[in-house]
């Protein structure tokens, strides 16, 4: 029972990092219909600038400062500089090059640090069941959700961003900057994902780092439906508690194939994510 | 001409013309070409997938493992079954493989479907490690087959067989999807792949469709796996990495989407991207960090440069550029009656 109620704990601050990587990618695949498999490499370039920042200053926060902030600048460039060119000619071109850009950040990232294993600290102590930095990490992504809610809900920005990814040319005719509201978005979302790095990235950080993690947040996310960002931060905190236990009562390896069995069940129950709504298409 | 007769014929030139290739080429390059004609096959596949009928899959990679254990467990334990039968049985496990995966994924669409196989790609691996004694664990299995037959000694080097004996089956796989694709099931994946629910009122069994689609696709990666083990003699859970199976994906829309000209460009810009890389590293001396991961960034780079200017890939930047060509000169050759 101790061990169970360890598990669950553990899987709750796991899957808090889950949930916000799973909420950049409901965030950019709300606003423009692409799932940016380029996530993990953009959170990644993030914590490694964070891990040299804190190299050079010696303080932790200055670097999760400097991470966040990469985080948006890459993310709101990347879209302006790469995404938007293609987005035009087809979906499927779209996804394809963040695949690209996900190779190159993370043979970057290889070139310019190395390969090998990085050791990256904790925002807080992590000793002992239900640590600081479990707390911390459960607290951050909870803040994240709530700004973000009331930033699409309360803001004239976040009316914008809704409308650009509602109905763009309707919105264009009302006076909304549509592509500046995409920058924004990927920005916001990246911003995002750079804290999902933070959370996930300790102990050690490498370039392959986050791939596990990303499944996991994809997995989130798909589960949660890829239009809901509450499905997100729901699915990623499911996926958190799914995995620790498979992992502490069946072995670790078999934590990403669980993933599988877990999307493929619910997809096959509710084909858009347990908090969809059923759509009417005309024929 | 019936259909499956040219696509032999054409298989049967493209041996021939490998086979020339090989004969004035060294042992190194013997082992590229082989490389070549594998990745072929297994991009020759997820084209069929894809392209055919419109499912994105990033797992391929998954499939080409299973192809490659299979392989190796075969000799491992079968040593005396002849390569054409552990082949024969490489293609009955995949196309299980497929059932099963296809089955389970049928109802997923779009980007549900390429997340689910995501996980496949990254999830199977761990198998290797979780089942050490039977699958190696990390190290792997390592094999050992027959080289060239005796009575071709001082003919072809073994290298030289391999890369014919991975090239017949290749050039044969080939003719395969070639037909299906241009066959009536090949029509009813474009259908679903253009509009699933007209698809479905022209009486196209869609669910169907879509399942076999993936399991051709998964016998394709299988076998292409297996010949992979057949030349490497090695098979680690290391080589089918995530990276893996978005290569093959990124390679195919690279080389170009919707005919198997584009497959095989995708299968050189796989294997010789990756050499040039390395060359251009060691030759720049830049590094142990830096030739680890240049041709990674090389290809990502490339992949984003030639769909940025080149949205239809390699084969349709070849393509618009024969139809200008034709166009100028059908231009000069109406004028010069006047």
């Amino acid at each position: 029972m101790n061990y169970f109620v360890t598990l669950t704990l553990n899987g709750l601050a796991s899957g808090a990092a889950y949930a916000a990587l799973a909420l950049s990618l409901v965030i950019i695949y709300q606003a423009t219909r692409l799932v940016n498999f380029a996530q993990p490499a953009l959170a990644l370039l993030s914590v490694y600038t964070a891990y040299t920042v804190t190299q050079l200053t010696g303080s932790y926060w200055l670097g999760f400062a400097a991470a966040l902030t990469a985080g948006l600048l890459v993310g709101a460039f990347v879209e302006r500089v790469i995404i938007r060119p293609i987005a035009r000619t087809s979906q499927l071109n779209a996804i394809i090059v963040t695949l690209g850009l996900l190779l190159v950040v993370q043979g970057g990232v290889g070139m310019v640090w190395g390969n090998e294993q990085h050791g990256f600290r904790y925002a807080f102590s992590y000793v002992g069941r239900f640590a600081p930095s479990d707390v911390f990490a459960l607290v951050a992504v909870g803040v994240v959700a709530l700004l973000l809610f009331a930033l699409y809900r309360f803001t004239p920005l976040g009316l914008r961003m809704r409308a650009a990814a509602f109905h763009p040319e309707a919105a264009r005719l009302s006076g909304v900057r549509v592509g500046l509201m995409l920058t924004a978005g990927w920005g916001i979302a990246s911003l995002i994902g750079a804290l999902a790095g933070m959370l996930a990235g300790p102990p050690f950080i490498s370039p392959n780092v986050f791939d596990v993690v990303f499944v996991f947040g994809i997995t989130a996310a798909v589960v949660g439906g890829l239009d809901n960002p509450f499905g997100a931060v729901i699915g990623g905190l499911l996926i958190g508690l799914g995995m620790s236990y498979v992992s502490g009562f069946l072995g670790p390896e078999l934590a990403t194939l669980a993933a599988l069995v877990i999307v493929v069940a619910v997809l096959s129950v509710r084909p858009d994510g347990i908090l969809s709504r059923p759509t009417a298409r005309k024929v | 001409m019936p259909l499956p007769v040219r696509h032999l014929l054409l298989a049967a030139l493209g041996l021939a013309a490998v086979a020339g290739l090989l004969s004035v080429t060294g042992d190194l390059t013997a082992l590229r070409i082989a490389a070549v004609g594998y990745t072929m096959l297994a991009v020759a596949g997820l084209q069929l997938l894809v392209g055919g009928s419109g499912q994105v899959s990033l797992g391929h990679g998954a499939f080409m493992m299973i192809g490659a254990y299979s392989m190796a467990l075969l000799v491992l334990h079968q040593p005396t079954l002849p390569l054409a039968a552990n082949l024969g049985v490489i293609v009955v496990v995949s196309v299980a493989a497929g059932v099963a995966v296809g089955a389970a994924t049928a109802r997923l669409h779009g980007p549900y479907l390429a997340g689910a196989t995501l996980i496949l790609a990254v999830g199977l691996p761990g198998l290797a490690h979780r089942f050490h004694a039977f699958l190696g664990g990390s190290n792997g299995l390592n094999i050992r087959t027959a080289g060239a037959p005796p009575f071709l000694d001082g003919l072809v080097t073994t290298s030289e067989w391999r890369a014919l004996v991975v090239w017949t089956t290749v050039v044969l796989g080939l003719a395969v999807l070639a037909t299906i694709s241009a066959g009536r099931l090949g029509r009813r994946m474009r259908a679903i792949r253009d509009d699933e629910t007209a698809a479905a009122m022209a009486g196209v069994p869609v669910g169907a469709t879509k399942v076999v689609a993936f399991v051709i696709a998964s016998a394709a990666g299988g076998l292409a796996g297996g010949l992979q083990a057949y030349v490497l003699g090695t098979v680690t859970p290391s080589s089918f990495t995530l990276v893996l199976s978005l290569t093959l994906l990124a390679a195919l829309v690279l080389g170009g989407i919707g005919s198997l000209w584009g497959a095989l460009w995708a299968s050189m810009a796989i294997v010789y991207l990756d050499v040039w890389a390395t060359d251009l590293a060691r030759a720049a001396n830049l590094g142990r960090n830096a030739e680890n991961n240049l041709p990674v960034v090389f290809f990502g780079v490339v992949l984003i440069l030639v769909l940025r200017f080149w949205p239809l890939g390699v084969h349709g930047a070849l393509r618009s550029l024969g139809a200008r060509l034709r166009a100028v000169r059908s231009d000069t050759s109406s004028r010069t009656p006047q």
